[in-house]
């Protein structure tokens, strides 16, 4: 409550009273909705209940904190309502999923804070970057409501193989008969979520050992070091492809695998970051102040190596995406029957030699490797800019 | 002189004590990692006594230290071992396909090398341009395609619709050197595309680095043409780092053959690397990894000792 007047305080322009209403009725349609769809199942009834309170009290405590403005809480409000419109509008599909609705409204929710909050930065960035952004939203919402927008089912056979395009099925059948499209639209969550979950892993791999080798300087510094220089002097493709030659393919091993490969890269400019900061005074008052460990690498180092890490996220799962998409394609990476993007292009790799006979059957096979180079081209754009304003240069 | 013959033979021995770490990670490797090689061959359906025999065959019953020296010394006299698959001596397999690699490398170089500097003099020269726009869009693009993607673009067009070029490049050694070259041509083409962005940059980023220095700034206010004052006054010095980016890229080439070998089915490598690894041939990926690591330590190391002795400041390091 104190947070919400405080807030108001220095708002000025924009009465609480709008965030606490709006959040409200948005809170009660969507626990409406929610339970309107949910039907028999009561556990789920009980879980969703739950998690749309927590998301609702997040939102007023956060929406309470930032800096507003009278615009900022339209534009929010407006997004949310038209949102709403469209789940009202188009019920039949979403509530094929219970969870649809909640989630598209998180994920609605944070592109419209994230646009309010960084709407100076986002003022300036050039059409690439502008792009870039689109881009990737438009891959995360496929990927958030594959099972809504798909035709079919994901490793369902639908017709005969190969089938052309149009009609029924928009983009034609693969090699077993399934529907292409729809295997498009899952493997945005599969490719990509498991490139995400591994660029993830990378990080907190990497970026931990990179920050306690700067932190703890010696001997573990120089441990880690050699290990690291020894593991970068073996290329990486090859080394993948040995070690899941004995473990064998499986997503587990797949992620573990290329997550150790790439946070090599992450320790190494974790670590060179993090020099530079840990010779600072206010390092060395918390350490005579006596704080943990711990307690300087999340709160004096962390905050300050923040920007490049950031950056380097980007590119790190530009490469990642490539290298699993890779490993797929050569067969040796995410496993059928799971639509993924990599091996479907090999799968129906064959189409191309047909290209004088039907030429859209003979694009099937670029279509997934189009959507693959279009997400990591977006993605080096936003990175690219992200860089330009890091490090302050104009030209 | 005496300093740099130190120098290379210091880095040398560095290289070579890498390349020792490396043969143990790829043999001990294989051991420390869970499973049992003889049993994951033979399946689950092969009896106690079948599966002892086939260890005893590959050697697994003596200590490890054993067999990795036995594999060292077996390996420094240029034997391979057997292949587990189809029984042939590995380094029969290894010898005409290395060969055909670095063929296929050496092509890609010789069109993508010349290409990358001329458009990172040119981006250069250029700068802030339509024209340094457009290629530094282009660029950024082709390094986030993935190489299968460009590889069947240019099937699809060059190959399928024109008939220029084969899409299937299968040279053997009958071939005359002109017809292997047009055979491979297309994966060529496919990993210039791949490397030329990150080389052009490279080079774009190190002679605009140098447009700031006092005398090139000289050069400029007697009035030399602004390509005069990059081909002769800039890129001279700004050879290291380019020679660096290139030897890299180079060492990229050849390791980053394997996709574009099994797209253009090409008798390569990285062909045989990807095909014994799906057969869990382990003998021939671990000597196919050997190679690959000691061509790209060579190359990096070669990268190294060059960019120091095009720019001397390096041999003494304050």
């Amino acid at each position: 409550m104190t947070m919400a007047v405080a807030g108001s305080a220095f708002a000025g322009q924009s009465s609480p009273w709008v965030s606490r209403i709006a959040v409200a009725a948005v809170h009660f349609f969507v626990i409406v909705l929610f339970l309107g769809s949910v039907q028999t199942n009561t556990w789920a009834a009980i879980l969703g209940f739950l998690a749309i309170h927590a998301y609702s009290v997040a939102v007023l405590v956060y929406w309470s904190r930032m800096a507003r403005s009278a615009a900022g809480d339209t534009v929010i409000v407006a997004l949310t309502v038209e949102y709403l419109l469209i789940c009202v509008l188009f019920w039949e599909l979403f509530s094929l999923w219970a969870w649809s609705t909640f989630f598209g409204l998180v994920l609605v929710q944070i592109c419209a804070f994230a646009m309010v909050r960084y709407w100076r930065e986002l003022r300036h960035a050039p059409p690439t970057a502008w792009f870039g952004m689109v881009v990737i939203l438009i891959y995360v919402m496929i990927a958030a409501t594959a099972p809504i927008i798909a035709p079919f089912g994901e490793t369902e056979i639908v017709a005969s193989e190969y089938e052309p395009w149009g009609g029924k099925f928009l983009m034609g059948t693969d090699n077993l008969g399934r529907d292409t499209l729809t295997r498009i639209i899952y493997g945005a969550r599969n490719t990509v979520g498991f490139a995400f979950v591994t660029t993830v892993l990378a990080f907190v791999l990497g970026g931990f050992a990179g920050l306690l080798a700067a932190t703890l300087r010696g001997w573990v510094d120089q441990a880690l070091g050699r290990l690291v220089d020894i593991l970068m002097a073996i290329p990486s493709l090859i080394f993948a492809l040995l070690i899941l030659t004995v473990v064998g393919t499986s997503i587990m091993s797949l992620v573990v695998v290329i997550a150790v490969l790439d946070s090599t890269r992450v320790f190494r400019l974790a670590r060179a970051v993090a020099m530079n900061v840990v010779v600072l005074e206010f390092v060395e008052a918390a350490n005579l102040r006596g704080e943990g460990l711990w307690w300087i690498i999340r709160r004096e180092i962390l905050p300050n190596v923040m920007p490049p890490l950031v950056a380097e996220f980007g590119l790190r799962f530009c490469f990642v995406f490539l290298f699993i998409s890779a490993l797929s394609f050569l067969g040796l990476g995410i496993q059928p029957p799971t639509a993924d993007w990599g091996s479907m292009v090999r799968d129906n790799a064959t189409l191309i030699s047909f290209a004088a006979g039907d030429f859209q059957l003979a694009l099937t096979p670029l279509v997934p490797a189009a959507a693959i180079a279009l997400l990591t081209v977006g993605v080096n754009f936003v990175v690219d800019w992200f860089l330009h304003k890091a490090s302050g240069l104009k030209e | 002189m005496s300093d740099i013959g130190k120098m290379v033979a210091q880095r040398l021995g560095l290289g070579l004590l890498t390349l020792f770490v490396v043969s143990l990670i790829i043999f001990l490797g294989v051991e420390l990692l869970p499973g049992d090689i003889a049993q994951e061959i033979l399946g689950q359906a092969a009896t106690e006594e079948t599966v002892a025999a086939f260890r005893r065959e590959l050697g697994l019953n003596l200590p490890p230290h054993e067999r990795y020296i036995a594999w060292l010394v077996n390996l420094l006299q240029g034997d391979f071992g057997k292949s587990l698959a189809n029984k042939r001596e590995i380094s029969e397999l290894l010898d005409v396909r290395l060969w055909n690699t670095l063929f296929l490398a050496a092509v890609a170089a010789v069109i993508s090398v010349p290409l990358a500097l001329t458009l990172g003099i040119l981006a250069a020269l250029y700068r802030n341009s339509i024209f340094d726009r457009a290629v530094n869009i282009m660029t950024l693009s082709s390094i986030s395609f993935p190489e299968f993607f460009v590889a069947y673009i240019l099937i699809l067009f060059l190959a399928v619709n024109l008939g220029v070029f084969p899409s299937i490049s299968n040279i053997s050694e009958e071939l005359s050197f002109g017809e292997r070259v047009y055979r491979c041509i297309l994966p060529a083409l496919t990993l210039t595309l791949v490397v030329v962005a990150h080389m052009m940059r490279m080079t774009r980023a190190a002679i605009i680095n140098l447009l700031a220095s006092p005398y090139i700034e000289m050069a400029r206010l007697k009035g030399l043409k602004p390509g005069r004052i990059i081909v002769k006054h800039a890129l001279p010095n700004a050879l290291a780092p380019i020679i660096n980016v290139v030897a890299i890229n180079l060492a990229y080439l050849v390791v980053g053959v394997v996709i574009v070998e099994v797209v253009f089915v090409y008798p390569g490598l990285g062909q045989l690397l990807v095909d014994s690894v799906s057969k869990r041939d382990i003998p021939v990926v671990q000597a196919c990894s050997l190679v690959f690591a000691m061509t790209y330590i060579l190359l990096n190391l070669l990268a190294d000792v060059l960019s120091i002795l095009s720019n001397p400041r390096l041999l003494h390091p304050r």
